[in-house]
């Protein structure tokens, strides 16, 4: 049995794999750490409710200090790891040497960012409280032009939020329709009508060619040469997972840090969260997930699998599920789609605002779509647990049809 | 034990509907329903789940 076990990165697969450890019944130490001067926080509210400035920052956290004395564990913030030895067992915490008996990586992604952009005042990306705080604050001075760069779940939640402030927004997308490359061309659309509809205005099928600005920023130049004018830009291009730290330690780093399907990375050394890529049993391939639920239920996952042998470990198989609140829609996917798959609006149409359509390829439910519409989603979610078959899936809709 | 819901919290996520369907039900309507406010022991498991993974942490349980 491990005696200590660090767990690198404190958001919430970190906190969730300390949690399991102390409720599984491990009794030896664990340290948290994190990089942000911030203690575990809650991520999702920082493009909704916290910048539309309903929340307080208090009301994000994931770890008080009752639960932090309750689970006695070590939590600290401003601490970066670097330099992991596997064979020796250690790591570098703020450049001082630490030794583990098990580590739990859990670094999680960062915002990607645009080159050449980091000296230029008012342009923002959003992953962390510190962003969102900064950009709230924006939102709140004058009467600023945004432009959103990217119009993925991020770009298009912040381009909700603004709207729903009344301040005046573009989204830019290099894509003919947002979200398409997840949702497909039809489902895309109902997005991006949503958000023209509710005045955010669109500009797709062209890419950014510059932002224009010396120390504040004051455009947006895109390669079709139109200029949007812009007092604060909010870059929503995807994210990147944090392993640098890793480069030299002889882990199998691909987009990722690579796990096997229980989430081990090695001997004592498991992964999860946003950082971790591993091997999915049911899907067949390595996946890589950025989502809440996933960070979760991995976290705890990937804790538990330190405290068992071989044989006891179990596959980590999970189906993928995630939402996202723009406007007064709650829009969930359950399963992995791709914009190849068969899709099919099987409840109610897009006309309504609400409604449930499907994916599927080669004969397979592959996931569902719903918009306002969570039990469905959670229905279609059970098929897929159980291989549903797409006549299956079709079957189940004309029941609740 | 006791099912307790903060319904200024609970967005109807679902997802405790999947994992205890017995208990939690979110109707046509958009709105979550507890449909077993006092369940038995042997149900502690999945509702313990169902507090964890709501993403809004509206689900606590009353001993």
């Amino acid at each position: 049995m491990h005696s200590s076990i660090t767990i690198v990165g404190a958001s919430l697969a970190g906190v969730r794999a300390a949690e399991a450890l102390r409720s599984e019944g491990f009794k030896g130490n664990i340290k948290l750490l994190g990089d942000e001067a911030h203690i575990a926080y809650d991520r999702p509210p920082l493009s909704k409710s916290f910048l539309e400035g309903e929340m307080t920052s208090e009301k994000l956290s994931l770890l008080t200090s009752e639960k932090i004395n309750e689970l006695e564990i070590e939590v600290r913030t401003d601490s970066k790891a670097s330099n992991l030895d596997i064979e020796s067992r250690t790591l570098e915490v703020n450049g001082e040497v630490e030794e583990f008996d098990a580590l739990i990586i859990a670094t999680g992604a960062r915002a990607r960012k645009l080159p050449n952009t980091d000296k230029i005042n008012g342009v923002h990306t959003l992953r962390s409280l510190d962003d969102s705080i900064k950009i709230r604050k924006s939102f709140k001075s004058g009467n600023p032009k945004v432009v959103v760069v990217g119009g993925g779940f991020i770009g298009c939640e912040v381009a909700a939020t603004a709207s729903n402030l009344g301040i005046e927004v573009t989204i830019v997308e290099s894509q003919d329709v947002p979200l398409s490359h997840v949702l497909g061309e039809e489902a895309g659309k109902v997005i991006s009508e949503l958000h023209t509809n509710n005045g955010v205005r669109l500009k797709c099928g062209v890419e950014v060619q510059e932002i224009k600005g010396d120390s504040q920023v004051e455009g947006v130049l895109l390669e079709d040469g139109t200029l949007l004018e812009a007092d604060l830009v909010i870059v929503g291009i995807g994210a990147v997972p944090n392993t640098e730290w890793l480069e030299n330690s002889g882990l199998t780093i691909e987009n990722g840090v690579c796990c096997d399907q229980t989430c081990l990375v090695a001997p004592n050394i498991v992964a999860a969260g946003d950082v971790a890529r591993w091997d999915h049993q049911g899907y067949g391939k390595s996946i890589r997930l950025e989502h809440w639920d996933n960070a979760a239920e991995q976290g705890k996952h990937a804790a538990l699998r330190l405290l068992q042998t071989e044989a006891e470990a179990l596959p980590y198989a999970p189906i993928p599920w995630f939402w996202s609140d723009q406007f007064d829609r709650k829009i969930q996917l359950a399963g992995i789609s791709s914009p190849e798959d068969d899709f099919e609006v099987v409840v109610d149409s897009p006309d309504e605002g609400r409604f449930t359509g499907i994916y599927g390829s080669e004969g397979k439910l592959r996931a569902v779509l719903g918009i306002n519409r969570p039990r469905h989603v959670m229905q279609f979610k059970s098929l897929m647990e159980n291989k549903a078959s797409w006549k299956e899936a079709l079957d189940f809709a004309k029941e609740i049809g | 034990m006791r099912v307790v819901v903060d319904f200024d919290l609970c967005e109807s996520n679902a997802i405790c509907m999947q994992i205890a369907p017995d208990i939690f039900e979110v109707r046509d309507d958009d709105f979550l329903y507890i449909l077993d406010e006092t369940p038995s022991e042997d149900r502690r498991s999945n509702l313990e789940e169902s507090v964890q993974r709501c993403p809004k942490q509206a689900i606590s349980i009353e001993e």
